[in-house]
């Protein structure tokens, strides 16, 4: 068969399956991203069926699909968002990294993959999804609820967190070093201080370059933007990512709000060839070994992370219910996890079971954490908690002092 | 009437607004960015946590908002006056000559007369929805009344000079 019918073919196929495995999950109401790696791995190297011309495809899908996600993440706040939230929850974040960033380290210490392997497995294990939580919030009808701004502010604090973690861990994959790295970070942090400062008092400066009225130059110009700030920003060693996050902060008003309803299809199809390609890329047969690993540092992670709700909830006065929800809504890790370990991946000299690792650990606390965030919800945990605080009651009762 | 409207930011979704009531009861709305509007309700005993969470259409946010702007009877009495055939509803303005100016309702023994009911009386831009016998007027008061034509005939004479039958 000639290159170009294989590819076809072979696409065409894979995007049907998709499709198919995304009806099924909407209606289990699960996120599709677990279902869309299990497919990457059935076809991908060592799988029951390896696509042979397609790759090279799905490489480069995978790469826009980064993109995209990540530039609608910037779509989603405003700049005045991002830094009004800072103050207030910035306590919260340094729990939540602290908590969650930590174990991943010392977990891939542990396992003496040294210390590259060490600032990787910390990002994985420390950004929650936030598509997932967003979307179990709105499943569950909590996006009324008091404790659900600490959620998102926890999100936007990592998502900001990222746009520094990510050139760093760029700089230290690429070799560079600690002056390297220290560079990038300081590249990254001129860079997102001049956006955000940029964004904030010309809000309207970057968005009057497009004209919100016709759907088709917009798509174009913003996508192109995008991808060509994306571009420099990776050359410039600041990370493909966390320029296309920049531009999506960047830009605003009515400009932001139709670019995320045109870009949203693309980011749909993208996003879900860069999972595929993520599950691809691992060798399923190097899951097995690493299985009880990543169930072990899913258990420990998760628990942080309720920890870490509980926490953030606690400190803005939300009751002991709330705590709860706020703690076990934040367990899912996903997309973030996945583009993080997706630019290890791709550097010569890391331990090769990384991947599998993090495949092993997204699938866990992506299906998982969903369910989990429901448990607050029935009435054998409110009848603990209940339980629970009456005997608080009867002690304090006991010992006044 | 100043109730206090707290206002919380929802990064990446919208803003909430949420009010407590007299009765202690937290009601709030969630406006998405998207347009989309979501009524919610707070459980009694866990005040941090929604019970009913209800997604809005504009069409029926904007309807809710009048139902409980209560500017809404127009709207309702005009519908009504498609549906029982007979029965009419008209506004009627009160003349500054009107000798019901400064007088109660009462007075006017409007329904006895003429078996037609003043709804509501329209004051400005307020909707002063079922007005008492001790209600009064003043001049350039706006009537609301259902009726039968002649009914509303006999109102309109009664508001203009006094008396129907004279």
């Amino acid at each position: 068969m000639h290159h170009t019918t294989t590819l076809l073919i072979e696409v065409g196929a894979l995007l049907l399956l998709l499709g198919l495995l995304g009806r099924i999950s909407r209606r289990f109401g699960l996120s599709p991203i677990p279902l869309y790696l299990f497919a990457g791995l059935a076809f991908g190297h060592g799988g029951l069926l390896p696509l042979s011309a397609s790759e090279e495809f799905f490489a480069v899908g995978a790469e826009i699909g980064v993109i995209l996600l990540l530039v609608m993440l910037g779509l989603e706040y405003t700049a005045s968002e991002l830094v009004g939230n800072l103050r207030a929850a910035a306590p919260a974040g340094l729990v939540d990294g602290v908590l969650n960033a930590l174990p991943g380290a010392a977990f891939a210490l542990l396992l003496g993959w040294g210390w590259v392997a060490a600032v990787v497995l910390a990002g994985i294990t420390w950004v929650s999804s936030s598509g997932v939580i967003a979307k179990v919030l709105a499943d569950l009808g909590r996006l009324g609820n008091r404790e659900t701004p600490v959620i998102l502010s926890v999100l936007v604090i990592e998502d900001l967190a990222m746009a520094l973690y990510l050139p760093l861990l760029t700089a230290v994959l690429a070799g560079t070093g600690l002056i390297g790295g220290g560079i990038a970070l300081a590249v990254a942090v001129f860079t997102v201080v001049v956006v955000l400062v940029v964004a904030i008092r010309y809000g309207n400066l970057i968005s009057t370059m497009f004209s919100a009225k016709d759907p088709e130059a917009l798509l174009l110009g913003v996508l192109g933007l995008t991808l060509l700030v994306a571009g420099v920003a990776a050359q410039l060693n600041v990370s493909a990512a966390v320029g296309a996050f920049l531009v999506g902060i960047a830009l605003s008003g009515p400009v932001a709000h139709n670019a995320t309803e045109l870009l949203s299809p693309l980011r749909d199809l993208f996003a879900a060839v860069f999972f595929v390609f993520f599950g691809l890329a691992t060798d399923p047969r190097d899951i097995p070994p690493v299985l009880l690993p990543a169930l072990a540092l899913a258990v420990i992670t998760m628990a942080t992370k309720v920890v870490t709700g509980y926490v953030a909830a606690k400190r803005v006065g939300i009751a002991v219910p709330g705590r709860w929800r706020a703690g076990l809504g934040l367990m899912p890790r996903g997309e973030f996890s996945i583009v993080i370990a997706g630019l290890a991946v791709a550097t010569p000299g890391i331990e090769p079971q990384l991947a599998a690792l993090a495949t092993a650990y997204v699938l866990i606390t992506v299906v998982s954490g969903p369910m989990l965030a429901r448990i607050p919800d029935y009435p054998w945990f409110k009848k603990w908690l209940a339980g629970r605080s009456a005997a608080r009651r009867r002690t304090a009762l006991a010992a006044p002092d | 009437m100043r109730v206090r409207v707290e206002q919380t930011t929802l990064p990446g979704i919208g803003v909430r607004h949420d009010v407590v009531t007299e009765s202690g009861r937290r009601v709030g709305v969630v406006s998405h960015r998207t347009g989309r509007r979501d009524l919610v309700i707070y459980d009694e005993e866990d005040p941090d946590a929604s019970t009913e969470d209800i997604p809005l259409t504009d069409d029926e946010a904007e309807a809710l908002a009048d139902i409980l702007g209560a500017s809404l009877m127009l709207g309702q009495l005009s519908g009504l006056r498609q549906q029982a055939a007979g029965l009419l509803t008209e506004q009627i303005a009160i003349p500054a000559g009107s000798t019901y100016v400064g007088r109660p309702l009462g007075d006017t023994k409007a329904r006895t007369r003429t078996s037609a009911s003043i709804v509501a009386v329209l004051r400005d831009r307020d909707v002063i929805a079922s007005p008492g016998p001790q209600f009064r007027f003043e001049a350039g008061d706006v009537v609301v009344v259902v009726g039968t034509r002649k009914g509303l005939d006999g109102v309109t004479a009664i508001l203009a000079d006094g008396d129907p039958a004279g």
